[in-house]
This record gives C-alpha cells, sequence and structure tokens, in this order.
C-alpha cells in the first residue's frame, strides 16, 4: 500500500510566444496542485512557459496508431479542402 | 524601540558602525543562504523521487542565488570602504564574492544554526526549509523597505522564489503530517529535532539591531508573531502538534556553531582552500 506509484500526469506549457499549450512530457504527483508544482519545477526551469495544464494520463484517450491508414491517408488526395485560394488580411494574425 | 547594549558595541570605533554593521548584517544574510542551499544541494541525486529531486535542488539553486547577490554586494561594499577584512590567500586585489564564500572559516560564518544541521530523513529537510521559508518571507516582506538600495533590491527580486519555497514547503508538511502514520511520525520527530533553533530567528543580534536601528536591516523581533501565525495554521492543518518547549538554541548569528557546520565548509571549501585563488 505505502509503494503504491503516484498517478502519472501529462504536462502541457503554454511558452511566452504561443498561444496554444504544447505537450511537453509526463511526471508523477499525487493530486493535480502537485502536479502543477512539478511541472513548474520540472518543465519552466528555463523560462519555458507562462502557464501549465496538467491532466491525469489514464484521462486521455488516443487513436490506435495500427488505424492510421484508414483515418489518415483518405485526405491525401483532397487538395480542394486546403483554403489556399484565400488572400489573408494582414489583421489577421496567428494563422 | 531598539536598545542597544553599550558593552555589545564599545570595541567598534563609531564612524565606522555602519559599515561594519552592513557588511556583519550582510554576510549573515549571504551565509545563511549558502549554506541552506548546500545542504539542500545535499539531495540532489538522492530526492525521493525524480520531480522532487529537481524541486529540492531548484531551491537550493535560488538560495545559492540569493547568496551570490549578498556576497557581492558584501564585497563591494568591503572593497569600495577600504575596510580591513582579513582573508587568507587574499593579498593585493579586491575581495570577491568567492573569498567571502570559500576562505572564511567557522567562528567567521554568521548563518543560523537551523540551516546548517544535517539533512536528516525528508521530512525533517522539508520542516526545516518550511521553518526558515515562512521567516526568510516575513524577513525579505520588510528588507524591500531597507534605506539600502541594493538590500531592498535584492530583497524584492528573492521575494518571489521564497514565495514558492514556502508554498511548496508548506504543501508538503500538511501532506506528511497528515498523511501515513509513518509519515505523521517522521514529522513529530523532525518538530522534536528542529524546533530548538527556531527562537534564534528572531532573537537579534548586536549588528542586527544596529542595521534595523539605521533601518537598513529588518527588526527581527517583530517578524515572531506572524511567524507564529503561519506555522500555527500549517501544523494544524498537517495535524501535528504546535511544540511548546522553549527554543533557546542561538549563537549562529555570531559565529558560535554547532559541530555540523565545521564539516559543511571542509567539504564546500576545500578546492580554494588546496588550491588557492585557483579558476574554472
Amino acid at each position: 500500500m505505502n509503494n503504491k506509484e503516484w498517478p502519472l500526469w501529462e504536462v502541457f506549457i503554454r511558452s511566452r510566444q504561443g498561444l496554444d499549450h504544447k505537450h511537453v512530457g509526463s511526471l508523477h504527483a499525487v493530486d493535480a496542485e502537485m502536479a502543477i508544482e512539478n511541472a513548474r519545477d520540472v518543465y519552466t526551469r528555463r523560462m519555458e512557459g507562462v502557464s501549465i495544464w496538467v491532466v491525469e494520463s489514464k484521462s486521455i484517450h488516443a487513436s490506435n496508431p495500427d488505424d492510421a491508414s484508414s483515418l489518415y491517408d483518405p485526405a491525401n488526395d483532397k487538395a480542394y479542402r486546403h483554403p489556399t485560394f484565400y488572400e489573408l488580411p494582414d489583421e489577421l494574425r496567428h494563422m | 524601540m531598539i536598545e542597544i547594549s553599550n558593552s555589545e558595541l564599545q570595541d567598534v570605533p563609531v564612524q565606522k558602525l555602519p559599515v561594519e554593521a552592513l557588511i556583519n548584517y550582510t554576510l549573515n544574510l549571504a551565509d545563511t543562504s549558502l549554506i541552506l542551499g548546500h545542504r539542500n544541494s545535499e539531495w540532489t541525486g538522492h530526492g525521493p523521487v525524480l520531480e522532487q529531486d529537481i524541486a529540492i535542488s531548484n531551491i537550493a539553486l535560488d538560495l545559492i542565488g540569493q547568496a551570490r547577490n549578498f556576497y557581492q554586494y558584501t564585497a563591494e561594499v568591503i572593497n569600495k570602504n577600504q575596510v580591513a577584512f582579513d582573508l587568507p590567500y587574499v593579498t593585493g586585489r579586491a575581495i570577491t564574492e568567492d573569498d567571502l564564500a570559500y576562505l572564511r572559516d567557522v567562528l567567521e560564518f554568521k548563518n543560523l544554526l537551523l540551516v546548517e544541521q544535517p539533512n536528516g530523513d525528508w521530512g525533517q529537510t522539508i520542516l526545516r526549509q518550511f521553518f526558515f521559508s515562512a521567516y526568510q518571507y516575513l524577513l525579505y516582506e520588510q528588507l524591500q523597505k531597507s534605506k539600502d538600495s541594493q538590500l531592498a533590491a535584492i530583497a524584492e527580486k528573492s521575494i518571489k522564489e521564497t514565495t514558492y519555497h514556502l508554498r511548496w514547503s508548506s504543501e508538503w508538511v500538511i501532506r506528511l503530517g497528515d498523511g501515513t502514520e509513518e509519515s505523521h511520525q517522521r514529522m513529530l520527530n523532525a518538530l522534536q529535532e528542529f524546533w530548538m533553533f527556531t527562537g534564534e530567528l528572531f532573537k537579534p543580534s548586536a549588528y542586527e539591531q544596529v542595521a534595523a536601528a539605521m533601518q537598513i536591516g529588518v527588526d527581527v523581533t517583530t517578524l515572531k508573531g506572524a511567524w507564529m501565525e503561519k506555522v500555527t495554521a500549517v501544523l494544524e492543518e498537517a495535524k501535528l502538534p504546535l511544540p511548546t518547549t522553549p527554543a533557546l538554541q542561538s549563537g549562529g548569528k555570531t559565529g558560535t556553531h554547532s559541530e555540523h557546520l565545521g564539516f559543511i565548509l571542509a567539504e564546500m571549501q576545500f578546492l580554494q582552500r588546496a588550491y588557492p585563488n585557483s579558476n574554472w
């Protein structure tokens, strides 16, 4: 009982430049509060971030790599889905 | 109102008083941060889990960084005022931060006794950090108002780090105190080991009294109430009893140390003493 492993958490950091939180790695912690502090200590030592998200790894559901061909290949030959024919106005940022 | 006993000060020429007090006061801050930083660094590679190994190492680096700022300023004050400051191997050049850290002996170190105590187990290290950070936070809060702009600036920069140290150590005290039967027992043991050193935090030395009177330093007696409040609240949440025994151990601020400091310095200072003035 005492040797029980702490749950695993996935860590997402938003950098100074970016708007999105990017996955940076994982760590062990007993609860969300400790996970955020651990993330601060492990992943923001070199001024990488201004915001941290953590989520328990078990809450993340992933697609199966074996399904890759049926999931992603069909998009391969559908160039018309790319909005490449638009001129972007200058005021539009973060695209 | 601060009373300065004449007997403690009669050996110091009046015109030199401010500079002497400032040097001793700054060394006290520097030494305390350096020694606790060194103690915490002993955990590097030995932490209970990787994440906490990194956390305690970060705190060690913060404290050693604070010590550097204070040593650099002390060296500047010594050099600018041409104070006769006797250090081995230093001749014909200005004194540096490294000289102050590596070439002073046990009796010249002015750190608190609390910070030189051995790490013990994780619970002891945590409790020592909590006692200290709760104190250092209050100290820096006041030191930001120092009439000495350099000390005020160092305090303002450092208090951000200390805020996190206090948050981190408080949560660990609660986690361990209100944890398993074993962790609770270990925290009781840690209280037993370290409580006796907490009185010194609020017992001013002569140079602290002078520094406080000059409004350069903090009157540490005024910090005790808020410190007790914080400690009481955290211990209560941790389901740990507030010790009622007197905390009488003191002397570190004036160079009367426990036997442990000599071993720390022997390890820390070895290189500079074996190979004086070496660089890397």
